[in-house]
């Protein structure tokens, strides 16, 4: 066993550190995922008129600790004709591809799992699409026809939807250069301004796609539950459940992950080398002030006593995080030895910060638009996609690529660049508008020839 | 895996209108066509309703309606009480809109016993009928919306039919199943802040009429998932006698609150919403202006209550002389009719009922050939029908 | 060594997935083991720096090809054909084939760790850091010195395209 052990002894020299983070955001993640659920919970709640869970623990705090533990202990139902190793294997696929995909991304400039990858992006994506199989898999697994139409449905969705995503990401990469991650975000701020300025058309094709790719509403037909049951999933309950949800966090996760690197900036702060604008690197901690400086004025309308101390707990804790926000800012000031030192500890961490802000608020997006908007039928869902977003988003290639040809012929840098590609956007624009309204014309109606005599019977 | 054919056991000696299993009719993919089973417990059909659907892929090319899970014999339960006892078990019918329910049967009563309410019992009468019309709408297109994935508009919804239930809740002390009428008037007098009440909700009503129209009228979505689904025409809402939103949707000018007048109705002012094409989003729009006419009704009926007594002189015991009478109303889900035929006894002979629910629910397989499967949840809501008094 | 480990690791499971693919009975299972076995190859592709090709294979072979091979299996009725032999008729023949290239191949092999330098040629590995990032090769090429056989290619799949959808529409 000598080979064996030293190429383990090798192995675990060179990836220990990528292994235990790996570790640690799998052991974490469905904690977060919880959580995640949570939130959504209390904005669905707040935009229906209500509270949301108020009971489990402190203002409904505990709600996903409960849900976990009742996921867990369910008695693990398989039926009897489903073919029992795909049904293990389905959940496993959906989840492993959703945690594996994670491990490309980077949080902030010194947070990223599996370091520097010349294929960054295209890893993510890739490795997010596997997944497809999950559901695919899943819905064969339970061996009843509703779970196999609900299935396929859905991983015809995926597969049209990423192509449209697929081409927003290559014009947001037409200016990027590279697929490398860290070097994307370091282009951003090179070019002074985030992408999404210069590419808005492949910025909102991509908001439109990811929505699809996640299965969201308003594109959850395929698990809808006023549609046949809940389609892929019927069959599954407790942890296999359990595992698919987690997956659909994941991606959502994900897909905001990659939007925010490669439109919004990644780690970096709103015009991150404008000098003049460095008073923005106090938003971080005066943000998390203002927070708890809320919790404490929410103190006396608590009704108990317990939760007063509970709102001053979660105050003291935002505060505590501005200290650790305002510390790289404040630091460089007190000791110039300490500053070289501990950049990019504090690089690090406003960078985690503005990421977490950005991904935050792209799922917040998700969340409103589930709320607000009924749901796609399946044929306008795949309509939308064929007949709109892919022409869009192949047009949007075009015209960003010509437009960066315009800006390197001309020598346009910087903000100069928007002299080239605002055009381009409002031609983009003025195409999606064109498509729309042809797209009017041709609605398909239901065939009324089938006649049907009213006084039979 | 097998092809799933057939999930509904054959059944002999069918009716006319029942669907057969053909295997001979293959689709392009090779796979037979199908017949899936809807309900009768299912999320979206709004009660006890069984729907068996013949799918050609996805399109819909048959369907047929199985009722009766919810049966409970009220005709015939109605032969064995005496008028007044049977008044509660007509707002278990249409239990969404019982105050309709009431008054339909307590105007066919008195119909027979040749009474007539006195004018305020009438006013007041109208007003809660009205307020009923809007609650029950507010309730269809919160699940309306809800089934066609707006998950918002039902907690919208939910909370202006709280307010008008909590004026019943205030007036008879029942939300639901309210027994709000008594043959001959009413039982209680309206209490003191009735017109208060009634005045403030119907003064925040209209901003929240703009709210949900400013979700759904002209959302991109849900003209995609309404317009053009569902088509019933004139000429076929007549012949299959479909009365009601769905009817002045597909373009008839009938409301029997102005054809034949009850209650207080040609008193006051107010406008029948037709529509054109007989789709579901020509229905939501008619049941929408609906809810604005009622809340005009309301508004000009508080401003003048008449006073007087509030119920008519008909005795305790009630013995209409023998003969039979039909009278209908304009109940929010279309013609609820009541045929009450008298012996001469303390107990009606037969007391049948027309349930609009029943009678469009006839209109459901026409509307839903050609359409794919998703759209048949959403033509079940715009029928709106309830089960109670689909099967009663 | 390590790389050893891993090389075998992967084409242990490359082989052993295209094993349980043409012998297994369920459809669905044979497919799940060629994903298994392509996955595996993109492993190896990985091993030899060229990471381009490996992202590729998952997107195209594995989340593409693979799913679509998926859709017709989960659509089209396959209880007659689990039912017919499989193999029939050819097992004798394809063990022949199969044994004369197994032969071929490893006489290749025995014979150029006999001969240094005359047989097939002993390629090694550059350290990672001085190889041209394999992307940019790749897209080089394609637009540099191969682009008329890829634009014809592209023709090709816009042609096969075309000609599926048009199969596809139902004839009303």
């Amino acid at each position: 066993m000598q080979p064996a052990s030293q190429a383990t002894l090798e192995f675990l020299k060179l990836y220990w550190a990528p292994l235990l983070c790996g570790l640690a955001v799998v052991a974490v993640l469905p904690l977060i995922a919880g959580y995640v659920v949570l939130v959504e919970r209390k904005i669905m709640a707040d935009m229906q008129a209500r509270l949301g869970p108020m009971r489990v623990g402190p203002h409904g705090l505990l709600q996903p600790i409960a849900d976990a533990v009742k996921l867990l202990i369910k008695e693990d139902v398989i039926p009897d004709s489903a073919d029992k190793l795909v049904f293990w294997l389905a959940p496993v696929l959906s989840v492993g591809a959703a945690l594996l995909s994670l491990a490309g991304l980077a949080i902030g400039p010194a947070f990223q799992i599996a370091q520097d990858i010349n294929i960054g992006i295209l890893f993510v994506v890739g490795i997010s699409a596997m997944g497809i199989f999950g559901i695919v898999l899943g819905g064969w697994a339970s061996n009843s026809h509703y779970s196999l139409m609900g299935a396929l449905r859905s991983s015809a969705q995926l597969v049209s939807y990423e192509t449209a995503a697929g081409m927003a990401l290559v014009s947001g990469l037409l200016f990027a250069g590279t697929l490398n991650i860290k070097s994307i975000v370091e282009a951003q701020r090179e070019q002074g301004m985030w992408f999404v300025i210069l590419a808005p058309v492949a910025f909102f094709t991509y908001l439109v796609a990811s929505i699809a790719e996640t299965n969201r509403a308003p594109f959850d037909l395929p698990e809808a539950e006023s549609e046949l049951v809940a389609g892929y999933m019927t069959e599954f309950s407790g942890f296999r459940w359990s595992l698919y949800f987690l997956a659909e966090y994941t991606n959502m996760i994900v897909v905001a992950s990659v939007a925010t690197t490669l439109f919004l900036g990644g780690w970096l702060r709103p015009f991150a080398s404008v000098r003049w604008l460095d008073f923005l690197d106090f938003v971080p901690p005066l943000l998390m002030i203002a927070v708890g400086a809320y919790c404490v004025l929410r103190v006396p309308k608590q009704p108990s006593r317990m939760q007063q101390w509970f709102m001053l707990a979660v105050a003291g804790l935002c505060i505590a995080l501005a200290l650790v926000l305002a510390m790289p800012v404040i630091a460089p000031v007190l000791k110039a030895s300490l500053r070289e030192a501990a950049k990019p500890f504090f690089a690090g961490i406003h960078g985690g910060f503005w990421f977490l802000l950005k991904v935050s608020a792209y799922i917040y997006l998700f969340m409103w638009l589930r709320f607000t908007l009924p749901r796609y039928r399946f044929d306008q869902l795949m309509r939308l996609g064929w007949h709109f977003l892919i022409p869009l988003s192949i047009i949007n290639v075009l015209l960003v690529g010509v437009a960066m040809i315009a800006g390197a012929y001309f020598h346009l840098h910087g903000w100069w660049l928007l002299l080239a590609t605002t055009p381009a956007a409002l031609v983009a624009l003025v195409a999606a508008l064109l498509i729309l309204a042809a797209e009017k014309q041709s609605e398909t109606r239901p065939d009324r020839a089938v006649p049907s005599d009213f006084y039979a019977g | 895996m097998k092809a799933v054919s057939e999930t509904v056991p054959a059944t002999k000696g069918k009716t006319a209108l029942s669907i057969e299993t053909t295997s001979d009719h293959k689709t392009l993919l090779g796979a037979d066509e199908l017949i899936i089973n809807m309900g009768p417990q299912h999320p979206s059909t709004h009660g006890v309703l069984r729907v068996k659907l013949k799918l050609d892929g996805e399109r819909v090319i048959g369907s047929e309606c199985v009722i009766g899970y919810l049966h409970r014999g009220v005709e015939k339960i109605a032969e064995n009480r005496t008028y007044q006892q049977f008044a509660p078990y007509v707002d278990r019918m249409d239990y969404v809109a019982a105050v309709s329910n009431g008054l339909g049967y307590c105007e066919a009563v008195e119909k027979l016993l040749m009474a007539e309410a006195p004018p305020r019992a009438r006013v007041i009468r109208t007003i809660l009928t009205e307020l009923q019309r809007i609650a029950s709408h507010l309730l269809w297109l919160g699940t309306h919306a809800l089934d066609i994935g707006a998950l918002t508009p039902l907690f919208y919804c939910f909370r202006e039919r709280e307010e008008i239930l909590k004026i019943f809740e205030k007036y008879c002390g029942a939300r639901l199943t309210t027994h709000a009428f008594r043959i001959g008037g009413l039982q209680y007098e309206a209490y003191d802040t009735l017109e208060k009440d009634v005045e403030r909700f119907c003064k925040d009503f209209e901003s929240r009429i703009v709210e949900y129209e400013d979700l759904l009228t002209q959302n991109r979505i849900w003209l995609g998932r309404t317009k053009g689904v569902g088509i019933l025409t004139a000429e076929e809402a007549i012949a299959f006698g479909v009365t009601g939103p769905v009817l002045r949707a597909s373009g008839v000018k009938w409301d029997i609150r102005k054809a034949m007048p009850y209650a207080a109705y040609d008193q006051y002012k107010f406008e029948i919403p037709v529509g054109t094409t007989g789709d579901t989003y020509d229905r939501y729009l008619v049941r929408m202006e609906e809810m604005r006419q009622s809340r005009l009704i309301c508004l000009q009926a508080i401003e003048n209550i008449p006073s007087g007594p509030i119920l008519a002189k008909v005795g305790k015991v009630l013995k209409p002389p023998p003969g039979e009478v039909y009278h209908a109303i304009e109940a929010p889900k279309g013609e609820l009719g009541y045929y009450v035929v008298s012996d001469g006894t303390i107990q009606p002979y037969r007391v049948r009922i027309r349930p609009p629910s029943f009678v469009n629910l006839q209109a459901f397989d026409r509307m839903v050939r050609g359409h794919l499967v998703a759209d048949v949840v959403a033509i079940i809501g715009t029928l709106d029908i309830v089960l109670g008094e689909v099967d009663r | 060594m390590l790389d050893k480990v891993i090389f075998y690791f992967f084409a242990g499971i490359a082989v052993g997935g295209a094993v349980l693919t043409v012998t297994r009975r369920n459809a669905v299972h044979s497919a799940i083991f060629l994903i298994t076995s392509l996955l595996a190859t993109a492993g190896i592709f990985l091993q030899l720096r060229a990471e381009f090709l490996f992202i590729v294979q998952i997107i195209l072979y594995v989340g593409g090809i693979m799913v679509l091979f998926v859709f017709v299996i989960m659509l089209v009725n396959l209880d007659v054909a689990v039912r017919q032999i499989q193999f029939a008729r050819q097992k004798w023949v394809a063990l022949v084939i199969a044994l004369a290239l197994a032969a071929q191949v490893g006489l290749m092999l025995w014979s150029s760790a006999k001969m240094p330098g005359q047989g097939l040629p002993v390629l090694t590995a550059a350290p990672a850091n001085q190889l041209p990032l394999n992307s940019e090769e790749v897209a080089k090429s394609l637009f540099d010195s191969y682009l008329l056989p890829f634009e014809i290619a592209s023709v090709l799949l816009l042609v096969a395209m075309i000609g599926a959808v048009v199969m596809a529409k139902k004839r009303t």
